[in-house]
């Protein structure tokens, strides 16, 4: 810190129920309305800061000291940032790590992405906690009575809205594995790259097809197995891809769906979704697998949940539940060769032990291959 | 799964006395424990022989043994209460090895005695060193090269092979008791034989010495159904080689990237799962800085300092998760008691980070070597909170009672910048500080850290607090500059100070800390922890969590006693946590604010509201001022608490039980002489000095020996006997080389029978629930002395004086609670010595011997009620049936250059406990729980004074009579002969001739050593030589001739464990 030289500028953040907070400006200048979120994540901003899922939020870390190894771009989960906002109490401007290229200021800058740092974020999530999710701005503009008027109006009019054509590609890519065993479709909804790394590292040939592929065009790419990715969004607000995953069902194809994909492979089979009062988003949420009779440790980023009451039993059964608000984690499908979760086994950020569904996968596609 | 149906009855065992690697630590562990376990409905049997611990309570266990350590013990108490099963992993590393000595050995199998919590070929893994290799490399888990050896020549070659410098680890030894790392194979060869002699098993590990690696450790938990989590992880700020109970640590670890966080994390999954664990589990891990290669270092299967850390770091209580667990429960399960809503099996989030730094014992031993290695130095530790990492040190520095406010020490100020320079090499308990000192004075980052190895964002963070003390120096005092100082915690007066402006007088606005909660959460949901720390941000959730639950509870404030230190030990704490008990059994609300994370007092659930911060003037405003108590106890927490009593009062607090200006008349010399002359007491004839001059000019009056020490201490702190003007000048010489805010005592010295007693005082009545006498006459610290209750050789007479002179001293004093007396008996004549009006660290033995609830007691007086209200008529409590004799123990095999010659100023780091119905057997139990062998035949090395050569003939001739072989010195030697006790001829070590006794300590003959010695405490003296080098040898070193006798009395007795009754204390 460089007490007494160059102040810092002053930015506020404006919450849809009128709470200001003041804080100082990092990363990009500027005016930013997003729904606001946080993360109990002690590590993996990089990661979280790459996570398309986060789309149309402004994201708040709840652990204080954020930027601690800089930035490497070898962590990225997608090619760029579409957090709409960042806020952290400290960001760190001296970062150390071997494989540090550079700040998370300069991070934040080179991305597009308005920051807000040297506030109270515990109180911030206490609040978000008690209240449930909430738009908010961050500006640098004075919060006098007259704009706080008018910011407010744009506050509260705010809707994260169809994100998921903003993060998904545009056209397939390939993915070639060295010495490939499977093919895999991964239907990129806002894909996070570990899910492609670790079915890559498996001996998949993994194509990314864009969230609005049709059914028959997965059909003639003919996949051992289909990968539904995460995303942003509200899962409702997809009615394209739930209705291409409709027809996918009697394929019988071996498919796996983490977080988004979860959602509408569930929509899909005519289950619901609701909105959570604040989410789960982190790398410390407890998940029973009920067949195993055993509880991981997940790293999660949802802001919604398939209803347990609301799978047909004739399409499928939830197989994983929350360890702490009981809501469905996943779902085993007897219609077909699927099975989805709510977490994120491919990590990063986060926990690494439920890895082992990828295997589970693998199994899966390998077993269809042989019948 | 729920609780095991084939578990009724369950035996814990206790960790015994405290000594570096083995504190108060095990003491939170096994209450949490004890309590798990009676809230299941078990039955549980305790033993332990540390008598100043919570475990150790009436209300702990169902059956309370207060009983030497040792194998033929335990067996003995197996037989008499049949547990059928064992908790293995809660006493620490003596609990560990002894369950898994009793599970080898067959014995619990032929006595149907189920082990919980780790199975032997668990425990084997972790801890042999060729199994735990070979168990690593199945999983594919890196280990550091190593191989065990049985030898030094075979420690040799291997060294060879893999180059130097190497680690040399002995095998079973408490906080890498013996171990060190060797530059060179003169090195290896001193360590290594070293080593080999302490492992029990004769095992040492030479491994590749990765010096300068980030040292990460993650505690982990797994559960019977394979359920596996990490509470906490942690980083050192002193890179590996430095050991970790001697490093800074924060928590969570901060320069690790997801990658390699998540790489390590599930490591030390894989490893818990390999070793099948069901409990806790600690696993260390070196990280190489410029890659992903990293090493496990150590795995420890049972709960740990580092646990404790943990839980109270995270708010996740290891212990008692880990106890469920053992009597068959799973993590998903557990309820987390902290939110009440979710379970034990998540991972904590924090949103704050964690320091802890050690509190080592070299502000006392002051020719002791301050460097840092691989063997533990601390003898406790504090931990602050904090939401930067630089408002966490700069509390840590408040918390760890140096004096200090800021990160500077004053004896750097001078240096030059090459001098400064050059003790960044020096990896010693001051480097923190020097890299401070460095950066204020601009050295690069990347020289500190090229030069320390420290990691660039531990050096880049103290920048910060360099920068802003420097801004703070630099031109006017603003708000902006006072703004941010808070922000990292510096109190208003360090501001003052640093600035050197007053801020009344700049118009600063000033302000109190807000308070944060700990909730293992982040705040993702909402908690009802009654677990605070203080910041200076927006919200104050302690202010609202007091307004959401109202009471019309009268509110007191119990101040703890930070830091374990010689001194100043558990005792404290039992007394704090006695003393909220109490206070919540009157109806009171109990709020605890203490900073260490060791102890029970600072569990979130035995207050009612827990404060986890400095205990210093500035932090206690802030509280006070968001608590609004009706008052506050001071007088248990020792004299961290004490301290605090004059800005308390000042501030307006009221301060329950005996009044500021008592405990100021009996710590101030001259009002303290009043006193006495008033009640007709004599003491030693004495003055106060400030300086060398005064003090040189007030021993001669007195006449030497005299005693000289500081006033405000405890633990005999900077305590010496001087025999002359030389002695004087060295002591005033170190004593003035920091700030002198109060005056040095001198006093004549009388060297008598030395009386302690504790005494509860109402106002009215008093009521002493036993006299102590202690076995080493004075001049050897009370701390350190052989303690007896009742006292044994004093006449009625005498003791009607004492308990005469004890009631006029607490009624004049108008102590409203406890204090404690000491006298010395003297010709018969009986001398005050010392008053202090507050607990002592005998408190809890007398408490548990006599059933006398001392703390309870007094605490309830100062609520308003009287003894007799309570039952207890004024005098001495009537004598008990038993004898309880309290040993000190040392840990001077981890300090090197510490002479262990006893005097005045206290050594001992804890304490054991022998209780039977004769004096003789307790003595005989309390020597054995204290460490001793109690070899009944071999040699006896004598080399004492003059002064004390015509009393160790009887002792010689008692030794001689038993069998012994004698030698001595000299001097000795010749008078020993003269008077017809056969005794061998030994050189001096500076004689260099053989036989000398060096030579002959190693030969393997000797089993007792008694040396006494008049001068100095110099590392250089052959007297001091003699005593290191039995502690290197393990060879029982007696440096009081009183001390002696009283051994050779157990000795003489010969018996064996059989012959001993075991005293179950909850019958007294």
């Amino acid at each position: 810190m460089s007490f007494g030289i160059g102040a810092e500028r002053t930015a506020y953040l404006i919450l849809a129920d009128g709470t200001v907070f003041k804080g100082k400006s990092f990363g990009c200048e500027g005016e930013v309305i997003g729904e606001i979120v946080f993360t109990t994540a002690m590590t993996g901003y990089e990661e979280t800061l790459t996570d398309p899922s986060y789309c149309g939020q402004i994201v708040t870390q709840t652990f204080p000291l954020i930027g601690n190894y800089g930035v490497n771009g070898e962590d990225m989960e997608s090619d760029g940032s579409v957090v709409s906002g960042y806020i952290v109490r400290e960001h760190c401007k001296a970062p150390s790590n071997f494989r540090c290229e550079g700040d998370i200021d300069g991070f934040l800058k080179k991305h597009g992405i308005i920051g807000l740092y040297d506030i109270d974020t515990r109180r911030l999530t206490r609040i978000i906690r008690e209240t449930g999710v909430m738009n908010g701005m961050i500006t640098q503009a004075e919060p006098t009575d007259e704009f706080l008027t008018r910011a407010l109006e744009r506050i509260r009019a705010y809707r994260v809205e169809a994100p998921v054509p903003k993060v998904s590609v545009k056209q397939p890519v390939d993915f070639p594995a060295d010495s490939a065993k499977y093919k895999v479709a991964l239907i990129d909804y806002g894909y996070k790259h570990n899910i492609r790394r670790e079915l890559v590292k498996r001996g998949c040939d993994v194509t990314v097809f864009p969230y609005n592929v049709t059914a028959q065009q997965i059909k003639d790419f003919a996949p051992d197995g289909i990968m539904l990715s995460n995303g942003p969004g509200d899962p409702q607000d997809n009615a394209v891809s739930i209705n291409t995953l409709r027809e996918l069902i009697p394929e019988q194809i071996p498919t796996f769906g983490i977080c988004l994909g979860h959602q509408l492979l569930a929509i899909a089979n005519g289950a619901t979704t609701v909105k959570l009062k604040y989410g789960h988003r982190g790398g410390n949420q407890p998940v029973t697998d009920i067949d195993e009779d055993r509880t991981f440790i997940t790293s999660q980023n949802h802001g919604y949940a398939v209803v347990s009451e609301s799978v047909p039993p004739q399409a499928g059964r939830v197989s994983h539940i929350n360890g702490n608000d009981k809501t469905c984690e996943g779902v085993k499908y007897t219609n077909a060769p699927a099975f989805t979760v709510q977490f994120h086994p491919e990590a990063c950020g986060g926990p690494q032990d439920t890895a082992y569904l990828f295997d589970k996968f693998i199994g899966m596609m390998e077993k269809n291959k042989r019948s | 799964m729920p609780l095991r149906s084939d578990i009724k009855k369950v035996l814990v065992i206790g960790s015994g006395p405290i000594v570096i690697g083995q504190a108060a630590e095990f003491d939170y562990a096994g209450t949490q424990a004890c309590r798990a376990l009676k809230q299941e409905g078990l039955e549980v049997v305790l033993i332990n022989s540390n008598p100043a611990t919570i475990m150790t309570d009436k209300h702990m266990a169902d059956k309370i043994y207060i009983e030497p350590l040792t194998l033929d013990v335990v067996k003995k108490i197996i037989k008499i209460e049949k547990p059928d099963s064992i908790l293995s992993t809660l006493g620490g590393q003596t609990g560990l090895t002894l369950s898994m000595q009793l599970a080898e050995e067959g014995f619990l199998a032929e006595n149907n005695v189920k082990l919980l919590g780790a199975n032997p070929e668990t425990i084997h893994k972790a801890e042999d060193r060729q199994a735990f290799k070979d168990t690593m490399e199945s999983i594919g888990e890196p280990c550091v090269p190593s191989q065990v050896v049985e030898t030094v020549e075979d420690a040799m070659k291997f060294a060879e092979v893999i180059g130097y410098p190497v680690i040399v680890r002995p095998a079973f030894t408490l906080g890498g008791t013996g171990g060190g790392i060797a530059d060179t194979p003169e090195d290896l060869h001193e360590i290594a034989t070293n080593g080999l002699r302490l492992s029990p098993i004769n095992q040492v590990l030479i491994e590749k010495c990765i010096s300068g690696w980030k040292e990460i450790e993650f505690e982990v938990i797994r559960d019977a159904k394979g359920n596996v989590i990490t509470v906490c992880s942690m980083e050192n700020f002193d890179p590996v080689g430095v050991h970790t109970g001697d490093s800074i640590v924060v928590a969570p670890a901060v320069t690790l990237a997801d990658k390699e966080y998540q790489m390590l994390r599930t490591a030390a999954l894989n490893i818990i799962q390999a070793l099948k664990v069901e409990g806790g589990c600690n696993c260390q891990f070196a990280l190489k800085p410029d890659s992903f290669e990293y090493s496990v270092i150590e795995v420890n299967p049972r709960v740990s300092r580092s646990s404790a850390l943990a839980s109270k770091a995270t708010g996740y209580p290891i212990a008692k998760v880990a106890t469920r667990i053992a009597i068959g429960y799973s993590l998903d399960e557990i309820i987390n008691q902290v939110t009440g809503k979710t379970y034990a099996c998540f991972e904590p989030a924090l949103d704050y980070i964690v320091v802890k730094f050690p509190k080592w014992p070299f502000d006392k031993f002051v020719y002791a070597k301050k460097t840092l290695g691989t063997q533990m130095k601390a003898t406790g530790e504090i931990m602050a909170i904090g939401t930067s990492f630089e408002e966490a040190m700069i509390k840590a520095v408040r918390s760890i009672e140096l004096g200090m406010d800021t990160l500077r020490k004053k004896t750097f100020i001078t240096l030059t910048d090459e001098q400064v320079r050059e003790k960044l090499k020096d990896v010693d308990v001051d480097r923190s500080f020097c890299i401070f000192e460095a950066l204020r004075r601009g050295f690069s980052t990347e020289e500190i850290c090229r030069i320390t190895t420290v990691d660039k964002w531990f050096v880049e963070k103290l920048r910060n607090l360099a920068n802003l003390e420097l801004w703070l120096e630099d031109g006017e005092l603003t708000q902006e500059k006072y703004d941010a100082a808070k922000k990292y915690s510096y109190p208003d007066k360090t501001i003052e100070r640093l600035s050197g402006q007053s801020l009344s007088e700049k118009g600063i606005k000033t302000r109190h800390a807000v308070y944060k909660m700990v909730d293992t959460c982040a705040a993702e949901f909402s908690a009802d922890t009654p677990y605070f720390y203080s910041t200076y941000d927006e919200e104050n959730e302690a202010e609202e969590f007091i307004s959401q639950h109202p009471t019309d509870k009268k509110k007191i404030i119990v101040f703890g006693s930070g830091p374990i230190r010689i001194g100043q030990g558990i005792e404290f704490d039992y007394c704090s946590v006695h003393c909220v008990w109490a206070l919540k059994e009157m109806g009171c609300e109990a709020v605890l604010c203490n900073n260490n994370p060791e102890t029970v007092s600072t569990d979130f659930d035995t207050g009612d509201r827990l404060y986890f911060d400095p205990l210093t003037n500035e932090d206690v405003d802030s509280l006070i001022a968001t608590e609004k108590p009706y008052g506050a106890v001071v007088q248990f927490g020792g004299q961290t608490a004490i301290k605090l009593t004059k800005h308390l009062q000042e501030t307006g607090v009221r301060i329950l039980g005996t009044s500021a200006e008592s405990i100021d008349a009996a710590e101030d010399r001259e009002k303290f002489d009043e006193l006495l002359e008033q009640c007709g007491i004599p003491r030693p004839a004495g003055h106060t000095v400030f300086t060398t001059e005064e003090a040189l000019k007030a021993a001669n009056e007195l006449g030497y020996p005299v005693l000289l020490r500081p006033s405000y201490v405890l633990g005999g702190q900077n305590m010496i006997i001087a025999h002359c003007d030389s002695d004087v000048n060295e002591y005033m010489a170190i004593i003035t080389s920091t700030e002198l805010e109060n005056p040095v005592l001198i006093d004549k010295y009388l060297m008598g029978t030395e009386v302690e007693v504790d005494a509860i005082c109402d106002g009215t009545d008093f009521l002493i629930p036993g006299i102590m006498e202690h076995i080493e006459r004075a001049g050897v610290h009370s701390g350190d002395s052989i303690s007896v209750y009742p006292a044994q050789t004093l006449s009625e007479k005498i003791k009607a004086t004492i308990i005469t002179y004890t009631e006029r001293l607490a009624k004049a004093l108008n102590v409203i609670g406890l204090v404690n007396i000491q006298y010395v008996v003297y010709d018969n004549e009986v001398y005050v010595i010392e008053v202090n009006p507050r607990s002592s660290r005998t408190v809890p033995y007398i408490s548990k011997v006599t059933g006398v609830q001392m703390v309870d007691i007094a605490t309830k007086i100062m609520l308003g009620e009287s003894l007799k209200s309570q039952g207890f008529s004024s005098g001495l409590y009537p004598v008990g049936e038993y004898v309880a004799v309290k040993v000190p123990v040392f840990s001077f095999e981890k300090l090197h250059d510490v002479d262990t010659q006893l005097g005045p100023e206290m050594k001992s780091t804890g304490e054991a406990l022998g209780i039977a119905k004769t004096f003789e057997e307790a003595l005989y139990k309390g020597l054995m729980a204290a460490g001793f062998k109690m070899y009944k035949k071999g040699g006896v090395v004598f080399s004492v004074k003059n002064s004390d050569k015509p009393e160790i003939i009887e002792l010689a001739s008692a030794f001689e009579k038993l069998g012994f072989e004698l030698y001595a010195t000299s001097g000795t030697a010749s008078m020993l002969n003269r008077n017809m006790i056969a005794t061998n001829f030994t050189y001096r070590i500076h004689e260099g001739k053989e036989p000398n006794v060096i030579s002959l300590l190693e030969s393997g003959k000797i089993n007792y050593v008694i040396s006494t010695s008049e001068t100095g405490r110099k590392p250089a003296l052959d007297s001091v030589k003699m005593r290191r080098k039995s502690v290197e040898r393990s060879i029982a070193c007696l440096t009081s001739v009183d001390t002696a006798n009283a051994l050779v009395k157990c000795i003489a007795m010969d018996k064996t464990v059989d012959d001993l009754e075991m005293v179950d204390i909850t019958k007294i």
